[in-house]
């Protein structure tokens, strides 16, 4: 996760600057029609139905109106992780072998099965980012609850949400510090050290700057209510946008349907 | 760590999110309100470490660290690992979204149960003591995380016990680090605050 704290943006911005499309749109809706697209895709083994789910992500992404090429290159991201544990599939699944090397043969069955695990996962990721990624970090905690999500537990969230920035600027400001006074990394006991005290420090911040915190919410009375500031709407375009989506994902499981009979 | 929508079998995903339903819910009952903001800057502090690269020979490990959020957390470390989990699977797209509950219980469950045997170890005694005892909570939470991680592929399917394998035995430096770097950070903290493992009965500081 690198790119998060070299690149300049704020880790959780997300996409939510942008006036994107789907932002008009209901987000308790949005975030309970990701559930059921998850559960779907998931469901589907077929690697026709699932390519065409990911062609249904992709015009998720297209109808959101999010930048395009950012949210690919994020999806791209997850798959560097998981390309080993693909690539490793063709060679551990028993099948009707295509090549071999090195005296181990990769089997066509493992490679549709890597195939079927590598659709299924950028689908849902995918639909994911677009739907509910699209949301103002603040909106989605408004919207969990709207939907039943115990109060701490929004809560806590709310407060995780509020103060990575906090405690990453806090991070890069140790990390300068340390810089100015020589400190490069290198593998060695100096480093792990070093490190091992900047997370310690800002653990010790982080305790010190929550007991203000508490302290100024009793002052202010807080009672532990959350109150939301937007009334969600279930609106006649949430309706056609449910419809849509709903046809689209019965469409596919009666394609996987047909696929197995065949 | 993560793994992603669509590999694991469905017996393993739902058992998941049962356990993670179950964790989150314990979680919560040791969270009164008094608590919510340490526990949200912890969660938020351990959200942010877990980004931090650090270097090994030619290339470089990032830190998961649920060890030391345990510790500092006892059961809320649950739901504080759940919210990162959540997090990073919406707006970064790490994960998935049907696996949440199985990363939860993978990393959470390796936490909770480090903090609750080493806690009392790691407030004991002169800061160095304390810091060995954190430095082993903070291997062995990472040793559990990654056995459990190599578990839920291999009851998966036996086509994942190579991959299960490697995993583990490629993770076998991560845990080294994770271990010195929490002993350093507990030893740091001891020395800094030492009132922050002395309470007797709150599982927060």
């Amino acid at each position: 996760m690198t790119y998060v704290l070299t690149s300049e943006e704020k880790p959780l911005s997300g996409f939510g600057t942008f006036r994107a499309k789907v932002t008009a749109l209901d987000p308790r809706m949005r975030i309970v029609m990701t559930a059921v697209y998850a559960v779907v895709v998931v469901s589907l083994s077929n690697l026709w139905v699932l390519a065409a789910a990911l062609g249904l992500s992709m015009w998720l992404l297209a109808f959101s109106g999010l930048p395009s090429r950012k949210t690919l290159k994020r999806m791209a991201m997850m798959d560097s992780f998981i390309i080993f544990m693909l690539l490793m599939l063709p060679f551990t699944i028993p099948g009707a072998p295509i090549f071999s090397v090195w005296g181990l043969e990769a089997s066509w069955e493992g490679l549709w099965r890597a195939a079927e695990i590598a659709l299924t996962a950028n689908a849902v990721i995918l639909a994911v980012m677009t739907l509910v990624g699209s949301m103002e970090p603040v909106t989605m905690g408004h919207a969990l609850f709207a939907l039943r999500t115990p109060e701490r537990l929004v809560h806590l969230m709310m407060f995780t949400i509020r103060y990575i920035d906090v405690l990453r600027e806090e991070y890069q400001r140790l990390r300068t510090s340390m810089k100015l006074r020589g400190f490069r990394p290198g593998t060695n006991w100096h480093t792990y050290r070093s490190y091992g005290y900047l997370v310690g420090m800002m653990l010790v911040r982080a305790i010190e700057r929550s007991e203000r915190i508490l302290a100024a919410m009793k002052c202010r009375g807080f009672s532990g209510r959350i109150i939301l500031l937007e009334d969600f709407r279930f609106r006649r375009a949430d309706l056609l946008f449910v419809l849509a989506l709903s046809s689209a994902l019965a469409a596919l499981v009666w394609a996987e349907a047909v696929y197995a009979a065949s | 760590m993560h793994i992603v929508d669509g590999a694991l079998s469905n017996p393993v995903v739902i058992g998941g999110a049962v356990a993670a339903v179950g964790g989150i819910a314990m979680g919560l009952r040791s969270l009164p309100l008094e608590r919510i903001p340490a526990a949200g800057v912890l969660s938020a502090s351990f959200f942010v470490a877990s980004l931090i690269h650090v270097p090994i020979g030619p290339s470089s490990v990032h830190l998961i660290l649920n060890g030391l959020a345990g510790l500092m957390l006892g059961w809320a470390a649950f739901p504080a690992l759940f919210v990162g989990l959540l997090l990073q699977a919406v707006f970064f797209g790490f994960g998935g979204l049907t696996v949440l509950g199985v990363n939860a219980v993978n990393i959470a469950l390796p936490a909770v149960l480090v903090g609750l045997i080493f806690r009392p170890l790691v407030a004991r005694g002169s800061p160095l003591q304390g810091a060995i005892w954190g430095g082993i909570g903070g291997g062995v939470a990472v040793a559990a995380t990654t056995l459990a991680v190599a578990v839920s592929l291999m009851l998966s399917g036996d086509e994942f016990v190579l991959a299960a394998k490697l995993v583990f035995f490629s993770h076998i430096p991560v845990m080294v680090i994770e271990a010195l770097l929490s002993g350093a950070a507990i030893f740091l903290a001891r020395r800094v605050k030492p009132e922050l493992f002395v309470d007797t009965k709150g599982s927060l500081a």
